[in-house]
């Protein structure tokens, strides 16, 4: 059996194939959260009963490795991200199985996930809701609209998790919209909050609950992980690698 | 005489109280929208988000993902503006089972000044592919919609204005979605008009009718789908179409019939509606007035156009 590590650098790997083959993509955050989706998908979720939004749309490459590696849809489709009349556009919409709701324009996957998981208590079924964000995204105010009524509803079904890799398009999330204190302005809100090293074994901090409270995790993570061509640098947001960098990043991902 | 959105909302309770799938929505709006009844008798139908229309329609959008038939209510120059990405995306582009209700809607709320106008949401929200859009004329129009809504799986938009209106239908009138509703026929000109212009369309007829002129009334209830047939055949059989509209002149229903109209069968035509201009400051009825959204005023342009 592969272990997490091991999973997550094959996942990285077919970020890297889809971004170089389509010229577009978003590879460094698809990078710094592939550990947590790796962690989500394989160790912590119950696919039959949660339910899981990828509300940074724009790492969509990185869910579309996950989905193929576990059936949702065939490995050899990745090979048409953002080609002509592909429905693995770089933003996740509905028609890819394992989507539940389109993303892409930031700041609506918290809310979208508030509303399942108040459907979900409301029907007293189990089952959790698991929400990824990047920090550059929590600038959105309708955020702190979701969080204000996640809270409202104590909706302990729901995890926010935080892609906190410090870098957006612009530069340094300091810089453009300071988001430091981010699990106090949580704790402020009525949220149960965790930080952790996003590139580990995440499974007790996702898994962990607090009755009636919401949870976030705010994991911290590496623009660009995997490869010393892409870490904690800003323009990877969605550069797309030379032939050489190509074959370097392949290298660094053990490819 | 009864509002459309009270006919809503009795509407709407009456159905949920049968149905515990359908929710509704408010953001600090159980007042204005006349909420009040669903939220107290049937809370866990019922989600109050406060003042955040951009999470309130995002969440419906997640409740409509565990089966819920949602409403997601209030006044409609909040709504249809500032929750217009969640709109497009969460709705829209997803195919949700979500129906935004916007209340209030036009110049309903013209003391109020410009932040509370509506005459902007028949442009958005006819952009949006999927998005299915409806203007109720009175209470029994607007209760029909309602009970369409419920039934339909799917997203619309429903705006309706806040005052009692004058009853354009019997009780036990029936409509068609996504065909026009003949008011009253005629042969010389048409008058196509939807929402609360249709009462004045109507009277409107009645005084032309007077000075011989046989006007045809066209209740465009439901802006989309849209009844291109009702247009062509108005344009082939009358010389003349006035569209009347508590809406911009730009975007609303005018502008779809005369798109219709230059494509298919060009004839003489007028959209009456509001200006592209800061509104004044009144009542609907002295803004109707000033800006000649009257049953005089639009038989003026009829004669004007013959």
């Amino acid at each position: 059996m592969l272990t997490l590590n091991e999973i997550a650098a094959s996942r990285r790997l077919d970020v890297l194939e889809m971004v170089y083959r389509a010229k577009s993509g978003h590879i460094g955050g698809s990078m710094s959260c592939m550990d947590i989706l790796v962690n989500l998908y394989y160790y912590v979720m119950d696919r039959d009963t949660d339910y899981f939004i990828l509300s940074k749309g724009h790492c969509a490459e990185a869910l579309y490795s996950v989905l193929a590696d576990l059936n949702y849809i065939p490995k050899e489709e990745l090979e048409t991200f953002t080609r002509f009349g592909t429905r693995l556009a770089e933003h996740p919409t509905k028609k890819v199985p394992g989507v539940v709701t389109a993303t892409g324009a930031l700041g609506h996957g918290l809310s979208v996930g508030a509303g399942i998981a108040l459907g979900l208590k409301r029907d007293k079924k189990g089952g959790s809701v698991y929400i990824l964000m990047g920090d550059g995204e929590m600038a959105e105010g309708s955020i702190w609209e979701a969080i204000m009524s996640a809270a409202k509803y104590k909706l302990d079904n729901l995890i926010a998790i935080v892609d906190r890799n410090r870098l957006q398009i612009s530069g340094g999330t300091e810089n453009v919209m300071p988001m430091d204190g981010l699990s106090a302005r949580f704790q402020a809100f009525g949220w149960n909050v965790v930080e952790c090293d996003g590139h580990g074994d995440m499974t007790a901090v996702l898994k962990a609950r607090r009755k009636d409270k919401p949870s976030a995790v705010i994991a911290n993570t590496i623009k660009g992980r995997g490869s010393s061509v892409m870490e904690n640098n800003a323009e990877w947001h969605h550069l797309i690698p030379s032939a050489e960098q190509y074959i370097q990043i392949k290298n660094d991902l053990g490819g | 005489m009864v509002s459309c959105r009270k006919a809503f909302t009795s509407t709407l309770l009456e159905l949920a109280k049968n149905d515990p799938s359908i929710y509704a929505v408010a953001t600090d709006s159980r007042g204005s929208v006349t909420l009040g009844d669903f939220a107290e008798q049937l809370p866990e139908q019922f989600a109050e988000v406060g003042i955040a229309e951009q999470n309130a329609v995002a969440m419906a959008a997640g409740l409509a993902i565990t089966g819920k038939n949602v409403f997601v209510t209030g006044p409609a120059c909040f709504l249809a503006a500032r929750a217009y990405e969640q709109i497009k995306v969460d709705i829209a582009y997803n195919i949700s089972n979500v129906k935004i209700v916007g209340v209030s809607a036009g110049v309903s709320y013209g003391p109020l000044g410009g932040t509370h106008t509506s005459l902007h949401d028949f442009a958005g929200m006819r952009a949006l592919p999927n998005l299915s859009v409806f203007a109720p004329c009175d209470a029994v129009q607007a209760r029909y919609i309602t009970e369409y809504l419920a039934k339909y799986s799917g997203p619309a938009y429903m705006r309706m204005g806040r005052g009692d209106v004058e009853r354009v239908y019997d009780d036990d009138e029936t409509f068609e979605i996504g065909k026009a509703k003949l008011v009253k026929d005629g042969s010389d000109a048409a008058i196509i008009a939807c929402g609360e212009m249709v009462y004045y369309a109507k009277q409107a007829a009645e005084l032309l009718q007077k000075g011989g002129i046989s006007a045809r009334v066209l209740d465009m209830f439901t802006i989309k789908p849209f009844d291109t047939e009702a247009v062509i055949k108005a344009a082939q059989e009358t010389r003349a179409i006035v569209t009347v509209e508590e809406h911009s002149v730009f975007g609303g229903l005018g502008e779809q019939v005369s798109h219709i109209v230059s494509e298919n069968c060009p004839v003489k035509m007028k959209i009456m509606g509001f200006p592209d201009e800061e509104i004044k400051i009144g009542n609907s009825a002295e803004l109707f007035n000033h800006y000649g959204l009257t049953p005089e005023g639009i038989a003026a342009e009829v004669k004007r156009l013959l």
